[in-house]
């Protein structure tokens, strides 16, 4: 795999998640019944930082839940799992709660269709909306990001590599073309 | 990630790698049991049998619970109403269930190393729920899984386990298991109850719990069989538990903060006065709990392992 472009960099990154927050704001009118759920693990990292930047507009703490879809996926039997399982943490009801689920990629959708599931195991809520940092095209499913940083359309040749300062020490998205052969 | 294995026979055939897999994943897991709605969809479809061919609550709920909360089908199966008292032998009886497309058979029985002629001859993947005086991984992992939890490490804790070591499963896998870990591993019970060459297992051998209680983090004890004294080897109930029985007086000779877990039944009185069973330091219900959850992982990564071989 080698580096093909940088399509966002930390300048970059920083300012989707504020004009993300603010779009957040906007239709949700306000931080009322409001909570922020992240995909495991980068979601969990955006998700943070997209509760913090609401601080900053608002005022107000916007609780933030973990999501570990392991147990949700409809490929146990056919994929080979890179990552060790990890905890979910729903720590606020989300019965009656309009939950904004943040992912970094949104990719197939089928990631969004098993946290969607996982989510209304912990109740019914009102609404669910979806954030992503990057939207690289070739779902699979009809879902759609509500909040959406950056449209990237991407071939299949290629992988996305989010890196975030929490976990990699550095922010920045870059796009991977797969070796020849 | 997966488990190297189609089966789960002991712990003796883990790596310390997957041990600590089995942990970690259990660790996700443990949330599940804790929501209203406890079950999520990974395992849907897949058709699992508990077979148990000795008396069994503890160890045949918890793996059915596990096998429900991941939303596997499970059947249970037990010795006296099957048709292995018309006769069947226990590969017949086997076979007949795979025959009706199981992925997984859960199996008990008194016999050491019958769940390994199991896996030999069959496709499905084999979990050991106790085989003889074999091996009880499954127990072993949720003792280990329920130090870490409390105890935020296992590796140089001073872990002695009391009781009849000769005859018990328990304490042999808890033994490997403990030992893979880098704990430090003492036993003690009558000399009776002691196998000769133990010391070849990576463990110190105590005669008295005094001894083998002094500065220890946590306390195992076994559950002592009744019918052992009808063949001798102690010579009554009240004399084993007055001088091998947890009571306070011998709690306090452990660290302060020491763990006493017990992997039930417990006999009130004889191993465990009720004082220490109840008390504050006894997480023999978290042990329960834990199981659970350590089934449930177990579980999953057999099943996650057979698709990627």
């Amino acid at each position: 795999m080698k580096i093909k472009a940088k399509v966002m960099d930390k300048d970059g990154i920083d300012r989707a998640l504020i004009r993300i927050a603010h779009e957040i704001l906007e239709r949700n009118r306000g931080t009322v019944g409001l909570a922020l759920a992240g995909i495991r693990t980068g979601g969990v990292h955006l998700a943070r930082r997209l509760s913090e930047n609401i601080r900053k507009i608002e005022g107000v703490d916007v609780p933030v839940g973990a999501l570990d879809i392991t147990m949700y996926r409809d490929d146990i039997a056919s994929r080979k799992r890179k990552t060790p399982m990890g905890k979910t943490e729903i720590t606020f009801s989300v019965t009656g709660m309009t939950i904004v689920l943040v992912d970094d990629v949104l990719f197939t959708g089928r990631t969004i269709r098993a946290a969607m599931d996982s989510l209304m195991d912990f109740g019914r809520p009102r609404a669910i909306q979806l954030a992503v940092l990057l939207d690289r095209g070739h779902k699979e499913l009809p879902i759609t990001a509500d909040y959406v940083g950056k449209n990237v359309p991407t071939s299949n040749k290629e992988a996305v590599k989010v890196r975030l300062l929490e976990e990699d020490g550095k922010d920045e998205v870059l796009i991977m073309e797969k070796a020849e052969g | 990630m997966a488990l190297k294995k189609k089966d789960l026979l002991g712990i003796d055939y883990l790596e310390r790698a997957e041990i600590e897999e089995i942990i970690s994943t259990a660790e996700s897991f443990k949330e599940v049991s804790t929501r209203d709605i406890k079950k999520v969809p990974a395992l849907r479809g897949r058709t699992i049998v508990n077979l148990f061919f000795e008396p069994s609550t503890r160890t045949r709920t918890s793996f059915e619970l596990a096998a429900k909360r991941l939303s596997a089908d499970i059947i249970n199966i037990s010795s006296s109403t099957s048709s292995v008292v018309k006769g069947e032998t226990l590969l017949d009886t086997a076979r007949n269930i795979e025959a009706m497309s199981s992925d997984m058979i859960i199996v008990r029985h008194s016999m050491s190393g019958a769940p390994i002629i199991l896996a030999r001859a069959l496709k499905s993947s084999v979990i050991n729920a106790g085989d003889g005086a074999h091996e009880h991984p499954s127990q072993a992992l949720l003792d280990l899984f329920t130090i870490k939890e409390r105890l935020g490490k296992v590796e140089g804790l001073n872990i002695a386990i009391i009781g009849d070591i000769a005859h018990s499963r328990v304490a042999r896998s808890n033994i490997l298991c403990l030992n893979k870990m880098g704990a430090n591993v003492r036993i003690c019970g009558p000399a009776t109850l002691i196998p000769a060459d133990i010391e070849k297992m990576g463990v110190k051998v105590y005669f008295r719990p005094e001894d083998a209680i002094d500065g220890a983090d946590v306390v195992m004890m076994l559950r002592i069989q009744v019918e052992r004294q009808k063949s001798g080897l102690f010579p009554g109930v009240r004399e084993y538990s007055r001088f091998f029985g947890l009571n306070l007086e011998r709690v306090r000779l452990a660290k302060e903060g020491v763990l006493i877990m017990h992997p039930g039944p417990i006999n009130r009185g004889v191993e465990i006065s009720p004082e220490v069973a109840d008390g504050p330091y006894s997480v023999i219900l978290d042990q329960v709990t834990n199981g659970v959850a350590v089934r449930m992982a177990i579980i999953y990564l057999l099943a996650e392992g057979r698709g990627t071989a």
